[in-house]
């Protein structure tokens, strides 16, 4: 084991491997642009005659659309065209969504886009117009006119799943295992996943805590809007520009939404302005094309904030209830956990990851987890940074804390004691790899900030907390093309969007694999015709995934340079050997960049490629550290002191993955005491600004400290875990139970606003008094 | 500044990043409006509209503003620096250097708004504590990095404009 320490963060390696190019600090290949301002984001691409689009949005939460006049849109001077959802195809009983893990109902797909028939949530899209500009286009949508008949709004998971509810839609039965239920529901999924045997489990407790949490709605908070500018050539080919966390179901989508053959759409990237798993579906992408095809000019669209917050994928609130139990050694002896999550209009929330991340940190082999895919009039929720397992873990490891109090035992040690490790069994499986989740607690009980004593000052209330969090990391599907350069660099195109310096992260890996420079590989993303498919930036399987994908182009670009310096040397291949950049044969001897030049001289075009599907799953563990301060005249909670621990596999590019660490600490925090969706009684969402939905500032946040775990997983090339989003998920719980060493309450509803604190500070008060 | 309507449109005359720039903008369009669509100076971004993320931010007449909340007609006769006007002939602004080497940003989107906020900072206050930086940059949202590099970014930027670094 080595640990590097750095003024403001600290790596520890569990493994001896030295690169020359992974692992170092270079500045990022598209870092310039970035700076200047001359990167181009989605809303900074335009094409001449375009004209600008808007959409007409319902102001209730659930209503049945009786018919939509158009015609006073239409009329007014400066708009080109006016489009519903009949201009949309039919979407029948097809599925959509460009690859098998992201499969659904295309008419949930089609009508989240734009509402066919119901309006399921505020602000869900019922028409759109194009319009000379930007005012003009926003007149006309606010001049259609929609005839709704409005239904009672269905708001909560709980209530939605009683009998007798509201449905949201006549034709959803739940799906249980496949078996659809006989009678429409609000549910519209059920989960079950068992191991051995909860019951004996239980019953060999020492000590059985049960708790129930709920959760409130948040958003990805992305800084960039949505946007989408659409153009049909002669031919009946449409170009998309968009900034997406994948342009391949971008296209995908929008090919299925309107019904045009998918080699017919081509989407462009750019520049995307973050996306934390909001980014992974289209929303205005097939409406700019109906408009620009209605319109026979490109049009462009941007969505406005509020409307981000109304009718974008936040991630769902709910509810968990969580059941654990240990022997008097502190052993688990069993897990039980039920969860119900919004899925918003359509169903599809991220239940059934949130039952497979509960207990995930824990070696635990009698367990059942039940969760419920619950609609409600909410916007369609999606993906957020680990989606479930925030929700999911900050039930299971309050639970947790609470059993460490009542058995006396230190929250590391039982940790240590408990945790899974190599051959441990996950509920929903497989059994895990090589993973670092103990390296990670023995970091953390290494770390200065654990040693060190929180000062608490006469007349304050502060406390500390830890908790872990758990998340899967996908592989999933990932090309790279790599073309050599006559003057010895390699141009290393890619399909998956940079959201965060993995353009650098993945060329480090394709130069690493060939011995060259950083500076000699120049990474690009381009379009979906001039790359293999590459699924979504999303599951922190970037750097793993196209990395390996970079890797194994490397690999082939070798291969193919080795063979064609046979030819230009006239000698046998498998005499060539490559070693330090350097070809060398029978007395010839060329670098990379001298093979090159020979090559380019001899006509040869040599472009590796590969495209992986890597089957072994990241599994990233984190453990947070957090001190607080409550202020207990008003509720509000300071964060004091702030350290993220983490094992990152290999870390590719460690000032990007300390980011990722501190960006998703600093967004667990804002989920923990901020963010919140507030909808009135009609369903109405009434914080739809960023003054008052609040993500943290500079002013609400410390630095946050890091400290990377290296355990490099077995199945990347350099052992890449992937690392964007497991740090996320132990905020919540570490500052909950950080609060609870404080001012001796558990809080179990989140966010732990200041108003929700202070009330049961009051309470106690006023107990104790009365 | 003579301000004349032409067709329902106002024809400005403003300086950007040190150029005479003349455009006509309609009474309704924001700054950040007419940068981004009718000038093509697309580095300043829009992530709200309404004054709450600072992703739009110019400095105008030696204020920082968010250009979303300014009418591209009040630019009539003012000095207005972009983020396409920090980096100078010689190369890129400390700012800008540190924002690099120090990681400062992950998507890029805020990077921007930020850069002009932490000049607007600097030019009024070379030797500023970290309470300060946080102060004044609570009004530029990130949502990627936490903000721990940026604001050692711009510790380090200023110590280096002081000759310390
Ligand atoms: S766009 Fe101007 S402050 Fe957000
Ligand atoms: S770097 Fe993405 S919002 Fe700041």
């Amino acid at each position: 084991m080595a640990v590097e320490t750095r003024e403001e963060a600290v790596t520890i390696k569990h493994h001896s491997v030295d690169y020359s190019v992974v692992g170092t600090r270079p500045i990022r290949h598209d870092g310039v642009d970035k700076v200047t301002g001359a990167a181009r984001y989605g809303a900074d691409v335009s094409q001449p005659g375009q004209i600008y689009g808007a959409v007409t949005r319902s102001p209730h939460a659930h209503a049945r659309i009786r018919s939509i006049d158009t015609s006073k849109a239409e009329a007014l001077p400066g708009v080109h065209a006016v489009i519903t959802s009949a201009d949309l195809a039919d979407p029948g009983e097809k599925v959509t969504g460009g690859g098998e893990a992201t499969a659904v109902p295309l008419k949930h797909k089609s009508g989240n886009v734009m509402a066919r028939g119901k309006a399921l949530y505020h602000g869900h899209a019922v028409a759109a117009v194009a319009a000379i500009d930007a005012h003009t286009a926003g007149e006309a949508a606010a001049l259609i006119d929609v005839d709704y008949e409005v239904l009672p709004p269905v708001m909560d998971v709980l209530e939605a799943m009683k009998p007798g509810a509201t449905l949201l839609h006549d034709d959803l039965h739940t799906d249980i295992a496949g078996e659809a239920s006989a009678e429409p529901s609000n549910v519209a999924a059920k989960f079950l996943f068992e191991e051995g045997d909860v019951e004996a489990g239980f019953a060999e407790a020492a000590v059985v805590v049960e708790r129930e949490f709920t959760f409130a709605t948040v958003h990805q908070g992305y800084i960039e809007n949505h946007n989408a500018l659409a153009l049909w050539h002669g031919d009946g080919e449409l170009t998309v520009w968009c900034s997406s966390q994948g342009h391949f179901t971008i296209r995908a989508e929008v090919a299925d939404i309107l019904d045009v053959p998918i080699s017919k759409v081509k989407v462009i990237p750019t520049e995307i302005g973050g996306g934390f798993g909001g980014k992974t579906t289209c929303y205005l992408e097939p409406l700019a094309a109906a408009l620009a095809r209605k319109a026979g000019r490109p049009v462009k669209m941007t969505m406005a904030r509020a409307d981000i917050l109304k009718a974008t994928g936040p991630t769902p609130g709910g509810y968990v209830r969580v059941k654990m139990g240990v022997d008097s050694d502190g052993k688990l002896t069993a897990g039980e956990a039920y969860m119900a999550f919004e899925a918003g209009g359509y169903p599809g929330s991220v239940v059934a990851a949130g039952c497979m991340c509960v207990f995930a940190p824990y070696n635990l082999t009698n367990v059942k987890i039940e969760g419920d895919d619950v609609v409600v009039n909410r916007p369609k929720t999606h993906a957020y940074r680990a989606p479930g397992a925030t929700q999911a873990e900050f039930a299971s490891e309050t639970v947790v804390d609470e059993i460490c109090e009542q058995l006396g035992i230190d929250v590391l040690d039982f940790r240590t004691l408990n945790s899974a490790e190599e051959g441990t069994w996950r509920a929903g499986g497989p059994a895990y790899g090589r993973i670092g989740h103990k390296e990670c607690v023995e970091a953390a009980r290494g770390s200065e900030h654990w040693n060190s004593t929180l000062e608490k000052p006469a007349g304050t209330y502060r406390g500390r907390g830890v908790a872990s969090g758990f998340w899967f990391n996908i592989g999933f599907t990932s090309s790279a093309i790599a073309r050599l350069n006559p003057d010895g660099t390699v141009t290393l195109l890619e399909g998956s969007p940079d959201i965060g310096g993995t353009r650098s992260s993945i060329a480090m890996q394709f130069a690493e694999t060939l011995g060259i420079g950083f500076d000699d590989v120049i990474p690009m993303v381009v379009d979906t015709d001039s790359v293999g498919y590459t699924d979504v930036t999303g599951g922190s399987r970037v750097t793993f995934a196209t990395g390996y994908a970079a890797h194994e182009a490397a690999n082939d670009m070798r291969k193919q340079m080795i063979e064609g310096m046979a030819d230009v040397w006239d000698v046998a291949a498998d005499s060539i050997t490559y070693e330090n950049a350097t070809f060398t044969a029978n007395g010839e001897s060329a670098t990379f960049k001298e093979a090159a030049h020979l090559l380019n001289e001899d006509t040869q075009q040599i472009i590796g490629k590969a495209t992986v599907t890597p089957e072994k799953e990241g599994n990233a563990f984190a453990v947070h550290i957090a001190d607080v301060e409550v202020d207990v005249e008003t509720g509000k909670v300071t964060v004091l002191r702030y350290t993220a621990i983490q094992d990152a596999g290999v870390a590719i590019y460690p000032p990007y993955v300390e980011g990722q660490m501190q960006g998703g600490a600093v967004q667990g925090i804002g989920w923990a005491f901020n963010e919140e969706y507030f909808y009135d009684d009609d369903g109405r969402l009434r914080n739809a600004t960023l003054l008052d939905y609040r993500m943290p500032t500079t002013l609400d946040v410390p630095m946050i400290e890091t400290i990377i775990v290296e355990v490099p997983h077995p199945g990347s090339p350099f052992g890449v875990r992937g690392v964007g989003e497991v740090p996320i998920v132990p905020p919540p719980a570490a500052l909950a139970i950080a609060i609870y060493d404080a001012v001796g309450i558990r809080y179990r509803d989140l966010p732990m606003s200041p108003h929700r604190v202070y009330a049961e500070l009051a309470a106690r008060q006023n107990g104790a008094e009365a | 500044m003579a301000t004349e309507i032409l067709s329902g449109k106002v024809h400005v005359n403003t300086t950007i990043n040190g150029e005479s720039t003349d455009f006509l903008a309609e009474p309704r369009e924001s700054l950040l409006e007419v940068l981004r669509e009718t000038l093509g100076l697309t580095g300043a971004k829009e992530g709200c509209n309404d004054g709450n993320c600072g992703a739009c931010n110019v400095i105008m007449d030696g204020r920082l503003v968010n250009s979303c909340c300014v009418l591209a007609v009040e630019a009539s006769g003012a000095d207005v620096t972009t983020i396409e006007g920090i980096a100078g002939p010689s190369g890129l602004h400390p700012l800008q250097e540190k924002f690099l080497e120090h990681a400062a940003l992950q998507c890029g989107v805020c990077t921007p708004g930020f850069l002009v906020s932490a000049k607007a900072m600097l030019d009024e206050n070379p030797n500023p504590t970290e309470d300060e930086v946080r102060w004044w940059l609570a009004g530029n949202l990130c949502r990627c990095t936490g903000y721990d590099k940026i604001v050692r970014a711009v510790l380090d930027a200023a110590a280096s404009m002081r000759g310390e670094g």
